[in-house]
C-alpha cells in the first residue's frame, strides 16, 4: 500500500484558505474499513437470503406450517446444534448487517458531529445488548429447567 | 424531421408544418431564487413575466430578465451551448444546464423555478462557490501521469483501449452530478461523482500509470464507498455520462486490486 505522494494542487487551497472550511476533509481515512464494510454488506446479504428464507420456510411452511409454532417447536429446534448454529449465524449477520446499514444512514443524514456521535453510541449499545443476549439465549436455553430442585417437565422433555 | 429522436414532447402547441414563418411566442413566469448578502441575508423569490419564443431556452429567459428587467440578477454562463459547464442550476427541482433546457419542454402554465445547485455555498443568486468541487477534482490528479521516457511521437492507443474510458472523457465539470447527490448535500465531505468520473477517465486510460494512486485516493472513507447508488448523478448529467456505472467500475477496480 503505497501512500499517494504530496502533489500540490495547481491552486493549492490549504494556504489560501479558499475552500470553505466546512468542506475540507479531515484526512484520517480509516484504512480499509469502509471498503470492508461495503463488501460485508453484499456478502452478508447473500448469506442472509439463504438463512432468512430457509428460516421462514422451515418455520411457516413445512409440515403443519405456522400452526406448529409454539414453545415446544422452538425448544425442539434449539435442541439441535444445526439449528442453534443457523439461528446464531442469522442473529450475528443480521445484527451486524443491520447495524452497519444504520451506521451508513446516520453518516448520510446526521449533519452535526455531536448528533452523529450520540446516535452511533445508542446504535452500538443496542447492537451489543441484543447480540449478547441473543447468543446467551441460544446457547443456554433449557426447555426443561430445574428450579429450586423441582423439575418443570413438559411432554417433550426426556423422562427423568 | 425524424420522429425517432426521443426529445421530450413539447408542452406548448406549436403550429404543425409551419416553415419559414414567425417563431411562435408564449408567456412564462420565471421564478428566480434571489440572494444577495450585501443587501440582506434573507432569500427571496422574484417573478419575471416574460414573452418568450419556441426556440428559447431557460438561459434566454434569464438573459431577458437581466437585460430588460433587473440588471442585478446574477448567474454564470459562458458558451451558451452546453460546452463550458458554467450554467448548471436547479430548474423545476432538477439539475440542468440553463443553456440546454428549452422552455417549450417545461410546463409553462406554472412558474418555472430556477435555483442555484444545492450543496455548495451560495455566493449570490444562482452563483455558488465551486472551490470545494474543484478541490476534490484536483485531489484525484486529473492529468496524465506516465512513467518512462517521453515518446518522440504521440502516445498510440488502440481503438479498444480508447473506448474503455470514452464515456468519462465527456465531462464538462458543470457539477450537476455532485450537487444532485444527497450524500454530498449532508456535509460536503464526499469526493462526489464528478471527481470519481474524472479519476475513472485516467484510471482506465492505458497510457496512464498512476491508476493505483488514484484508486488509493478514492478508497478514502469519503471516497467511492459513500456512494449509495441513488442514480441522481446519472440522471443529472447533461452529457449523458453513465456516472453511477463509472463509480461502480472504480469500486470494482479498488476491490480487484486488494484481492
Ligand atoms: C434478505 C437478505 C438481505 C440482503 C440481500 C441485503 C442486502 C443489502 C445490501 C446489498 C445493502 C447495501 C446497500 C447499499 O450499500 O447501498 C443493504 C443495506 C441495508 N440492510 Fe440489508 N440485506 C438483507 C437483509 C437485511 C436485514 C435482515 C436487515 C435488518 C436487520 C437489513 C438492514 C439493512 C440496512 C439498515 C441497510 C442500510 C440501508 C441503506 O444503505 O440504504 N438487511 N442490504
Ligand atoms: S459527470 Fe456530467 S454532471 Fe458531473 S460534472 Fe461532468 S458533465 Fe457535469
Ligand atoms: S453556458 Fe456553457 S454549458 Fe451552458
Amino acid at each position: 500500500m503505497s501512500a499517494a505522494p504530496e502533489i500540490r494542487a495547481p491552486r493549492s487551497t490549504s494556504q489560501t484558505g479558499r475552500v470553505a472550511p466546512q468542506y475540507l476533509r479531515s484526512g484520517g481515512a480509516r484504512g480499509q474499513f469502509e471498503m470492508l464494510a461495503w463488501l460485508f454488506m453484499r456478502l452478508s446479504g447473500i448469506v442472509l437470503v439463504v438463512l432468512i428464507f430457509g428460516h421462514l420456510f422451515v418455520n411457516l411452511l413445512v409440515g403443519e406450517g405456522i400452526h406448529a409454532i409454539d414453545f415446544g417447536f422452538v425448544a425442539g429446534k434449539w435442541a439441535d446444534p444445526f439449528w442453534q448454529f443457523w439461528d446464531l449465524a442469522m442473529l450475528w449477520l443480521a445484527m451486524l448487517h443491520g447495524t452497519n446499514g444504520v451506521r451508513t444512514i446516520i453518516n448520510d443524514y446526521a449533519e452535526r458531529d455531536s448528533v452523529r456521535f450520540w446516535l452511533k453510541v445508542v446504535l452500538y449499545a443496542a447492537t451489543a445488548l441484543i447480540v449478547i443476549l441473543g447468543t446467551l439465549v441460544i446457547f443456554t436455553f433449557d426447555p426443561c429447567p430445574v428450579i429450586d430442585g423441582v423439575r418443570h417437565v413438559a411432554d417433550y422433555c426426556p423422562a427423568p | 424531421m425524424s420522429a425517432a429522436t426521443a426529445e421530450p414532447a413539447s408542452k406548448v402547441e406549436l403550429p404543425a408544418g409551419s416553415s419559414g414563418g414567425a417563431v411562435p411566442s408564449f408567456d412564462i413566469t420565471l421564478r428566480v431564487r434571489r440572494y444577495d448578502p450585501e443587501v440582506s441575508e434573507e432569500v427571496r423569490w422574484d417573478d419575471f413575466k416574460l414573452t418568450m419564443y419556441g426556440t428559447d431556452r431557460v438561459l434566454d429567459a434569464l438573459h431577458k430578465a437581466k437585460w430588460e428587467h433587473d440588471g442585478s440578477v446574477s448567474f454564470r454562463r459562458s458558451c451558451a451551448h452546453g460546452v463550458c459547464g458554467s450554467d448548471a442550476m436547479r430548474i423545476n427541482g432538477r439539475n440542468r444546464l440553463a443553456c440546454k433546457t428549452l422552455l417549450k419542454d417545461l410546463d409553462t402554465s406554472k412558474p418555472i423555478l430556477v435555483e442555484p445547485i444545492k450543496g455548495l455555498p451560495v455566493e449570490k443568486d444562482l452563483i455558488v462557490d465551486m472551490e470545494p468541487f474543484f478541490q476534490s477534482y484536483r485531489e484525484i490528479m486529473p492529468f496524465l501521469i506516465s512513467k518512462g521516457h517521453e515518446p518522440t511521437k504521440e502516445r498510440i492507443q488502440s481503438v479498444e483501449d480508447r473506448e474503455r474510458f470514452d464515456d468519462t472523457t465527456k465531462c464538462i465539470l458543470c457539477a450537476a452530478c455532485t450537487s444532485s447527490c444527497p450524500v454530498f448535500w449532508t456535509d460536503g465531505q464526499y469526493f462526489g461523482p464528478a471527481a470519481i468520473v474524472n479519476a475513472h477517465r485516467f484510471i482506465f486510460d492505458s497510457r496512464d500509470d498512476a491508476g493505483d494512486m488514484r484508486l488509493e485516493i478514492l478508497n478514502d472513507k469519503e471516497g467511492v464507498w459513500r456512494c449509495r447508488t441513488t442514480f441522481n448523478c446519472s440522471e443529472a448529467c447533461p452529457r449523458g455520462i453513465q456516472v453511477t456505472k463509472a463509480i461502480a467500475e472504480v469500486k470494482q477496480a479498488i476491490l480487484a486490486r486488494q484481492f
